[in-house]
């Protein structure tokens, strides 16, 4: 059996994934990055071989991804989180049109062509307001770690409005909430929304269309799902479970797995 | 002798300073502002009129500023502390046509009269870039005391230019850099260039005449001096009272009201 490998070097984790030839996941491994990319995403492909009961010689071809993916001195090929996370998400549902990835520092929205490939997209890279680390500031502000955001989100009966413009302010504004008797669980729920909001103004920006599919990190928590889902007014795509952070990962083993079967047909050609 | 108080709640820091009737300041005080502003403002008054051996009853009048001005709840007006840098500015360094304000969460650029009147102002307030908190982000990355920050970069050879523009983002920056070798100093004399050069796009939009007066928390960092003196071209003015500018300003406007009262008094006498 061929293998390949997809790594997606991000700010926050580094996933690795093993793609069997025949389209099977047959391990996958997630790491903090830290401040060593190569190292981590080393030690991130070790582990997800290690699940897959593989040796690095197994692997044919290993695709990088994310913004440390020129950092990785054994890569085959890097590609753009764009066309990696596009690639993860028509595999994974073939019908995908509008792309929303959120991840630890950034917020994209793509949109796709016909073929799967990115026709036009947005990004919100400039400003914390806009991604994940606007709720782990907050969380962090109310004494919760980042995995407690979503069953905390959860229990949230009236979401507090937060203004959620500037990560650093919302410590200003979440305490101000939290003196005037607002619950930790409304105002997270209220910080989910007003990101929410922001995510739904990038799609607009670029136009689009069902179906959606959700993909990122920060949307393994099932209360930001639906805050987007009714703001949409439609049907929503999650990869199922952790899949969710793996769906770049997962598109960048796919465009590893066709690069090798089109390197094998030029060799096979003149033979 | 009648005495006149300004009290500066800001986000992170309260001032409370009390001048005398011929303006000169005769107290100051400098507390954390902390979750409970209203006990900020009161316990920073408190500490003033105890710093300058004075009974409550001496003075005579107290204006709030800053943004918790409304919590200076023993206050008898409440003033801008846009009006009252510009005020304190002119008072301290009477050439002054310029004002930049930086303090814990915000960065004002202000343009005054000679007679300290606010022409023109313009502010950084929806976003913490290029304040006081970029400073305090960078410190705590680097697990350095807030103090150490200017005196630290003064000793840099070769800056490392902060390519982040929002706060949050510029601690993972600051922490890759010294991941990838480059030495602290080297490191904090970029983060100091790179605030310097937003509060210069603030003062280009008012209009950028000298003198320019330095106010605000930030003023205690030498090195924040200096990076700001290298983009003006010339030296700003700054003196150890700088970060009481506000409470300053707010205390010379209380003096106005009490003399200006006692002169309404005496003319119907």
């Amino acid at each position: 059996m061929i293998y390949t490998a997809g790594i997606d070097i991000g700010s926050t984790y580094v996933k690795a994934l093993i793609l069997s030839e025949d389209g099977q996941l047959v391990g996958r491994s997630l790491i903090r990055t830290g401040f060593k990319l190569g190292e981590a995403a080393e030690k991130a492909l070790q582990a997800a071989l290690t699940q897959a009961n593989l040796h690095q010689d197994d692997i044919s071809y290993i695709a990088t991804t994310g913004y440390g993916r020129f950092q990785v001195p054994f890569r085959n090929v890097n590609i753009t989180d764009l066309t990696a996370s596009a690639r993860g998400a028509r595999f994974l549902f073939p019908n995908t049109n509008t792309i929303l990835d959120v991840g630890g520092q950034t917020m994209k929205a793509s949109r796709l062509d016909v073929s799967g490939k990115v026709k036009s997209f947005r990004l919100n890279d400039k400003c914390a307001a806009g991604t994940g680390a606007f709720l782990e500031k907050t969380a962090r502000y109310m004494g919760f770690n980042t995995e407690e955001i979503g069953p905390l989100a959860v229990t949230s009966k009236e979401p507090v409005p937060i203004s959620g413009v500037c990560a650093v302010f919302a410590e200003s504004e979440v305490i101000n909430c939290l003196s005037q008797g607002s619950s930790p669980a409304d105002i997270m729920q209220g910080s989910i929304i007003s990101l929410m909001d922001r995510a739904v103004q990038l799609m607009k920006r670029v136009q689009m269309e069902p179906e959606f599919t959700l993909v990122g990190g920060i949307l393994r928590f099932e209360s930001m799902v639906r805050v987007i889902r009714e703001k949409l007014g439609a049907h929503v795509n999650v990869p199922q479970g952790d899949l969710v952070q793996f769906t770049s990962a997962l598109g960048a083993a796919l465009l590893a797995r066709q690069r090798l079967q089109k390197i094998n047909q030029q060799s096979a050609v003149p033979a | 002798m009648a005495y006149g108080s300004g009290v500066d709640v800001g986000s992170t820091q309260t001032k409370a300073v009390i001048i005398n009737e011929k303006r000169e300041i005769v107290s100051r005080s400098l507390i954390d502002t902390g979750a409970n502003v209203i006990l900020a403002a009161e316990n920073a008054y408190a500490q003033a009129l105890k710093n300058g051996n004075l009974e409550e009853r001496e003075v005579e009048y107290v204006i709030g500023t800053g943004y918790g001005r409304y919590k200076v709840t023993f206050g008898d007006a409440q003033i801008t502390e846009i009006s009252c840098h510009g005020r304190g500015a002119v008072h301290m360094f009477p050439n002054t046509r310029t004002v930049v304000d930086m303090g814990g969460q915000d960065t004002k650029a202000i343009r005054v009269s000679p007679s300290g009147e606010i022409l023109d102002f313009c502010m950084n307030d929806k976003c913490a870039a290029g304040t006081g908190r970029f400073l305090g982000a960078a410190a705590s990355a680097l697990e350095i005391p807030l103090s150490d920050l200017g005196p630290t970069a003064l000793r840099a050879e070769k800056a490392v230019k902060i390519s982040t523009t929002c706060t949050v983002f510029a601690e993972s920056e600051v922490v890759s850099w010294l991941g990838k070798g480059k030495k602290i100093e080297d490191i904090l004399l970029g983060v100091h260039q790179s605030i310097a050069s937003r509060s210069m796009g603030l003062m280009r939009r008012v209009g950028v005449e000298p003198e320019v007066s330095f106010t605000g928390g930030v003023t205690r960092n030498i090195g924040m001096v200096k990076a700001l003196n290298d983009l003006l071209g010339f030296e700003c003015n700054v003196s150890d009272d700088s970060h009481y500018m506000g409470a300053l300003g707010a205390a010379l406007f209380a003096m106005d009201r009490i003399l200006s009262g006692r002169l309404a008094k005496e003319s119907v006498a």
